[in-house]
C-alpha cells in the first residue's frame, strides 16, 4: 500500500526540509541585519566555488560519513550510539600509536594499519557500553555519552604526559614520520600547469569513506549478520525466537559501530594533522547523529548528508570569516537543518503524502492478480 | 424488510488502497434495534468499510445516511458525534489509569479532572444499572481481565451517547464464558434499543446471537440475509466463494515410536512466580497432543521452553536424545537443527518481522542455512524463489513476496509463518493458536496442513485456547491449569463440559460442580499467583 511514490520520500522531503531551514535561516540573518542572499551566495562560493572550496567540505564530509555511518549501522539494531565522539577519540589514539611506534615503509600500508588501528580502538571503546547493555541492561545512550567524557579525559592525560614529546609546550603528540603522510586530493589531481586542491585538507581517506558505504550496505541488506541486525531491530522478541541472540548482535552491532567511528581518525588525524593534538574530532562525532537520522540510516543517504553538512560546514567558517555573522550562526543553522529534517520530518510529510493521494490516478476496474478458483 | 428508517445505510460506498480495490460499491441498510453481523474472510474488506464508517478512511465514492440523514464522516470526531460508537480488536486503554479514568479521557469537559471524574462516576452508576455492565470504577486497567477491559471500551462508547456501537472482532481474546457474557450485553444492549455491528468470522457467533447478517467476499458484499433463514454451511460457502468444510477430516490416528518426552518440567519466572510446575508428556510419531487450557497457565512457557528461547529445569528427550535445557545450546537455532519446527502464539511479535519482506520473513529462523546462503552473502534470488515456491503452495494472497509481512491480512500471514514451518518437515511441530484472528478458508487449509504433518508419521503439539479446535483436530487431549497438567482424555471419550472443569482445575469431573464452585477455584488461582509476584 504504496501511499507516496519513492523519489518524493527520498529526495522531495528532505529536499523541501532544506528550503524551510534555509528560509528560517535567512530570516534569522535579515534580523541580525546582514543579507542573507549574500551570506548565501558566500557560502556556496566559499564551500563549493573552487577546488580549494570542496577540498574542504568534503574534508569535513569525510569525517561526518564515517560517525555517520557508525550511528547508523547502530539504529539498524535499535541501539542508539551517542558515544561516537569518544570512539573517534580512541580512534584517533590508535592511529597515532600506529603511526608513531611502527615503521611503515608507504603509506599504503599505513593507511590500512591506521585505519585498522583506529577501528579497533574505537570498536574497543564502544565494547564497553555494549557489553553492560547486553548483560546488565545499563542503558546505552547513557552509557555511549559518559564514556565520551571519560575519552576527553583520557586523551588529555595521555597527550600531556605519555605521549607528549619531551620538551614541547603543546597538548599533542609528535609529528607522524613522512612514510605515514597520506596524499591529498592536490597531490592526486594536480598536474604541472594546474594546481588543484591546493593546501586544502582532503585526503585519500576519502575514498576509504566511499568504500565504507559500500561495505555498510553489502552488510545490512546482502549479509547474514545485517539480517540478524535488521531482525533484532525490528523485534527482539521475534529475534529470540528465530535463535538470533540479543547480546551477540548487541556487542557485534557496536564493536562495527565503534569502529567505524574511530574510523574517521585516518583522516583528521593521519590525513590533516599528521599528529594527534587535543580535541581533534571537534563535534563530528555528534554531528554523525544528525548525519544518520537525516540520511535515513542508509548509507547512501549517509553520504549525501554528510556532504551536506560539510558544506554547512565550511560554509559557516567562510561565513564567519567575511562577515560579522558571528560563528555561532552557523551552529544555528546547522540546527535548523537538524530540526526539520530530523525532527520536523512530519510536518512536511503528512500534506505531501495528503497531496499525492489526491493526485493519484483512479484506481484500475480490477485486479490484475486474481488467482483462479 | 420493515419501512423503517435504517441506523445506517450505506450507498455505493467503494475504496481503493492503490491497486487494491478493498470496497466495491457497498450498499447495505442496517436497522435500528438489531445486532447486525458483518462476517467474511480476512481481507474480505470488513474493516475497512467499518474505518469509512468510523472516519478514519474516506470513501472514494459514496454516501452515508445516518439515521435518515446524509453525512459527511471525514475524522472519528464526526463519528462520534453522530452517535457511532467502535471497539476495536486491540484495546485502547491506558493501562495504568483507572476504569473511570480510561472512560472520561478524551471526553473531558472542563480543565479540571475531578467535576468531569464525578460526573462520569454517577453516569457509570446508571449505564451499569440500565445495561448490566457492572464494574469496579476505581479498578486499574492493568488488573482487571481481558473481558473486563472490553466492558470498559464499551462503557467509553456509551459515555460517549453511541446509539450505534460497532464491535470488530471482540471475541479474539475472550474464553467462551467471557463471550457468553458479552453477548448477554449486547442482546441488553440491543433490547435498549441501540444498534449494533458486530464483525466477525466466526460463524457461531452470527448464528448465535445477530438478527440480520451481511457477507463481504473480496470487497464486495455478496449478500445480506436474516439469521433465522440461514445456516452455517450457506454463510461459509457465501464467504469463501466455494463449499467448505466446517469439521476437519481425518483418518485415526496410528502412533508409532516416541518423539517427544518431557518430564518434571519446571520454569520460575523473572519475577518469581512458578511458571510450570513439572510438566510431564509424551508424544508419539503421527499423532496430534492438543493443549487446551485458559491462557496464561503456562502453555506460551512450555513452548517457549520446548521452542529453545527460555530455560527450564527439567528433562526434554527428543528422539531419545537428551535436549539442552539451559546451556549454550539451548537456543532456538539448535533446536530448529534438531527438528523441531514452532509456530509461535504471537506471529506479530514472534512469528514475523512485520516490516521485513514476506521473501525475508519466510527464510527467517532458517536464515543460516547453507541453501540460503552463497558465503557471507546471503543468496537473496534463492530465498526469493524458495519464498515463491512456498507461497504458492499455501496459496498465500496476494502472492507477492516483495510485499512487506504487515500489509498481508492476519490468516495469509499465518499461512506464512506455517508454510515456513512446516516445509521443513519436522519431527515436531510446536503449533500455538494456530488460528487466531485467522478466516474460515485459512483455518481449513492451516488444519487440513496440520493433519497432512501427521499423516507423514510426525509429531504435533497443538496449543489452542478454542476448545472446538482442540477438539476436531487432537488424537489426545491435555489440560493445563496453574502449571500442571490436569489430566489427559481422547476427545471421542469427553466432551466440553467434562474439559471446562479440568481447565477451572477440578480433577474429580464425575462429580457436578457449580458455577460459583469453578469461580472460586479461579479466584483461588488468582490469589495465590498474586501473592508469589
Amino acid at each position: 500500500m504504496q501511499r507516496m511514490p519513492q523519489w518524493a520520500d527520498v529526495v522531495l522531503i528532505p529536499l523541501i526540509s532544506l528550503l524551510l531551514a534555509a528560509l528560517l535561516s535567512a530570516l534569522v540573518i535579515l534580523a541580525i541585519g546582514e543579507n542573507p542572499w549574500a551570506a548565501l551566495k558566500l557560502m556556496v562560493d566559499g564551500s563549493m566555488g573552487s577546488t580549494y572550496a570542496w577540498g574542504y567540505t568534503l574534508y569535513y564530509a569525510t569525517n561526518f560519513i564515517f560517525t555517520g555511518l557508525a550511528v547508523a549501522i547502530a539504529i539498524h539494531a535499535r541501539l542508539f550510539n551517542i558515544g561516537g565522539e569518544g570512539q573517534a577519540m580512541l580512534g584517533g589514539l590508535g592511529v597515532a600509536l600506529v603511526a608513531l611506534y611502527i615503521p611503515w615503509p608507504h603509506w599504503t600500508l599505513a593507511i590500512l594499519g591506521g585505519a585498522v588501528g583506529a577501528a579497533l580502538f574505537g570498536a574497543a571503546w564502544a565494547f564497553i557500553p555494549a557489553w553492560l547493555q547486553a548483560k546488565r541492561g545499563s542503558h546505552i545512550v547513557i552509557t555511549t555519552i559518559m564514556f565520551n567524557f571519560i575519552a576527553a579525559a583520557l586523551l588529555n592525560y595521555l597527550l600531556i604526559g605519555a605521549l607528549k614529546p619531551s620538551g614541547s609546550m603543546e597538548p599533542a603528540t609528535g609529528r607522524f614520520p613522512e612514510a605515514t603522510h597520506l596524499p591529498t586530493f592536490q597531490d592526486m589531481f594536480s598536474t604541472a600547469e594546474t594546481a588543484l586542491f591546493r593546501g586544502a585538507p582532503v585526503n585519500v581517506s576519502f575514498f576509504v569513506a566511499l568504500l565504507a558505504c559500500v561495505a555498510v550496505w553489502a552488510l545490512i541488506w546482502r549479509t547474514r549478520l545485517g539480517y540478524e541486525i535488521r531482525a533484532f531491530g525490528q523485534s527482539e522478541s521475534a529475534a529470540k525466537y528465530a535463535g538470533i541472540s540479543p547480546t551477540r548482535i548487541i556487542v557485534v552491532t557496536m564493536l562495527m559501530s565503534g569502529g567505524l567511528a574511530g574510523m574517521m581518525a585516518i583522516n583528521n588525524v593521519m590525513g590533516e594533522a599528521e599528529r594527534l593534538v587535543l580535541n581533534a574530532v571537534e563535534g563530528a562525532g555528534f554531528i554523525g547523529i544528525a548525519v544518520a537520522l537525516m540520511g535515513r540510516s542508509h548509507p547512501f543517504g549517509v553520504l549525501l548528508a554528510a556532504l551536506l553538512f560539510g558544506f554547512l560546514y565550511q560554509g559557516g567558517a567562510e561565513l564567519a570569516l567575511w562577515t560579522s555573522i558571528p560563528r555561532e550562526l552557523i551552529v544555528v543553522i546547522q540546527a535548523l537543518v537538524i530540526l526539520f529534517t530530523g525532527a520536523l520530518d512530519n510536518m512536511v510529510r503528512m500534506p505531501l503524502e495528503a497531496m499525492f493521494l489526491r493526485l493519484r490516478p483512479a484506481p484500475k476496474p480490477a485486479r490484475k492478480t486474481e488467482p483462479a478458483e | 424488510m420493515t419501512d423503517q428508517t435504517p441506523a445506517i445505510e450505506l450507498k455505493g460506498i467503494s475504496k481503493a488502497f492503490g491497486p487494491v480495490q478493498a470496497n466495491k460499491d457497498i450498499s447495505i441498510r442496517v436497522m435500528p434495534g438489531t445486532i447486525h453481523g458483518i462476517i467474511g474472510e480476512n481481507g474480505a474488506g470488513k474493516s475497512t468499510l467499518m474505518s469509512i464508517l468510523y472516519g478514519f478512511y474516506k470513501a472514494d465514492a459514496g454516501e452515508i445516511f445516518i439515521n435518515g440523514k446524509h453525512t459527511e464522516i471525514p475524522d472519528s470526531q464526526a463519528a462520534i458525534r453522530a452517535g457511532i460508537g467502535m471497539v476495536f480488536q486491540h484495546f485502547k486503554l491506558v493501562q495504568n489509569f483507572s476504569v473511570l479514568e480510561n472512560v472520561v479521557l478524551g471526553a473531558e469537559d472542563g480543565a479540571l479532572l475531578r467535576p468531569s471524574l464525578a460526573k462520569a462516576r454517577r453516569e457509570l452508576k446508571a449505564l451499569a444499572a440500565e445495561y448490566e455492565l457492572n464494574i469496579d470504577p476505581d479498578a486499574k486497567i492493568e488488573d482487571i481481565g481481558v473481558g473486563m477491559q472490553q466492558r470498559v471500551e464499551i462503557l467509553k462508547a456509551l459515555y460517549r451517547q453511541a446509539d450505534i456501537l460497532i464491535l470488530d472482532e471482540p471475541t479474539g481474546v475472550l474464553t467462551p464464558a467471557e463471550a457468553d457474557h458479552l453477548f448477554r450485553i449486547l442482546k441488553g444492549l440491543r433490547d435498549q434499543g441501540k444498534t449494533i455491528i458486530l464483525i466477525t468470522h466466526k460463524l457461531r457467533e452470527i448464528m448465535e446471537i445477530t438478527d440480520t447478517v451481511s457477507v463481504m467476499r473480496r470487497g464486495e458484499m455478496t449478500a445480506t440475509v436474516k439469521t433465522a433463514e440461514t445456516s452455517p454451511p450457506e454463510l461459509a460457502e457465501l464467504m469463501v466463494g466455494r463449499k467448505v468444510l466446517l469439521q476437519v477430516e481425518k483418518a485415526p490416528a496410528t502412533p508409532g515410536k516416541t518423539i517427544l518426552e518431557v518430564e518434571n518440567l519446571r520454569v520460575i519466572d523473572s519475577k518469581g512466580v512458578e511458571r510450570l510446575r513439572g510438566i510431564g508428556l509424551e508424544i508419539r510419531a503421527g499423532e496430534i497432543l492438543g493443549l487446551a487450557g485458559v491462557a496464561g497457565n503456562g502453555q506460551s512457557e512450555l513452548l517457549e521452553v520446548l521452542g529453545g528461547y527460555r530455560k527450564a529445569e527439567g528433562r526434554i528427550r527428543l528422539n531419545g536424545e537428551e535436549i539442552d535445557l539451559t546451556g549454550r545450546k539451548s537456543d532456538a537455532r539448535t533446536r530448529r537443527a534438531r527438528g523441531i519446527a514452532h509456530v509461535p502464539e504471537d506471529r506479530h511479535h514472534e512469528g514475523l518481522i512485520l516490516d521485513f519482506a514476506a521473501w525475508e520473513n519466510v527464510a527467517f529462523g532458517y536464515h543460516d542455512k547453507p541453501e540460503f546462503n552463497k558465503g557471507i552473502f546471503m543468496d537473496n534470488a534463492a530465498i526469493k524463489a524458495d519464498a515463491a515456491a512456498k507461497m504458492e503452495r499455501f496459496d498465500v494472497r496476494p502472492p507477492n513476496p516483495n510485499l512487506a509481512a504487515k500489509n498481508f491480512s492476519g490468516g495469509n500471514q499465518q499461512k506464512i509463518v506455517v508454510a515456513r514451518e512446516i516445509e521443513r518437515n519436522p519431527d515436531l511441530l510446536l503449533i500455538g493458536q494456530p488460528t487466531r484472528g485467522v478466516d474460515i478458508g485459512a483455518i481449513e487449509f492451516i488444519h487440513q496442513q496440520i493433519v497432512a504433518l501427521r499423516d507423514m508419521g510426525k509429531a504435533v503439539l497443538l496449543v489452542s485456547v478454542e476448545l472446538d479446535e482442540i477438539m476436531s483436530l487432537s488424537d489426545r487431549i491435555a489440560v493445563m491449569f496453574d502449571g500442571q497438567i490436569m489430566g489427559e482424555r481422547v476427545p471421542s471419550e469427553t466432551d466440553e463440559r467434562e474439559l471446562g472443569l479440568l481447565m477451572a482445575g477440578i480433577t474429580d469431573t464425575d462429580k457436578p460442580h457449580s458455577e460459583a464452585e469453578i469461580e472460586a477455584n479461579l479466584a483461588r488461582k488468582r490469589a495465590s499467583a498474586a501473592k508469589e509476584a
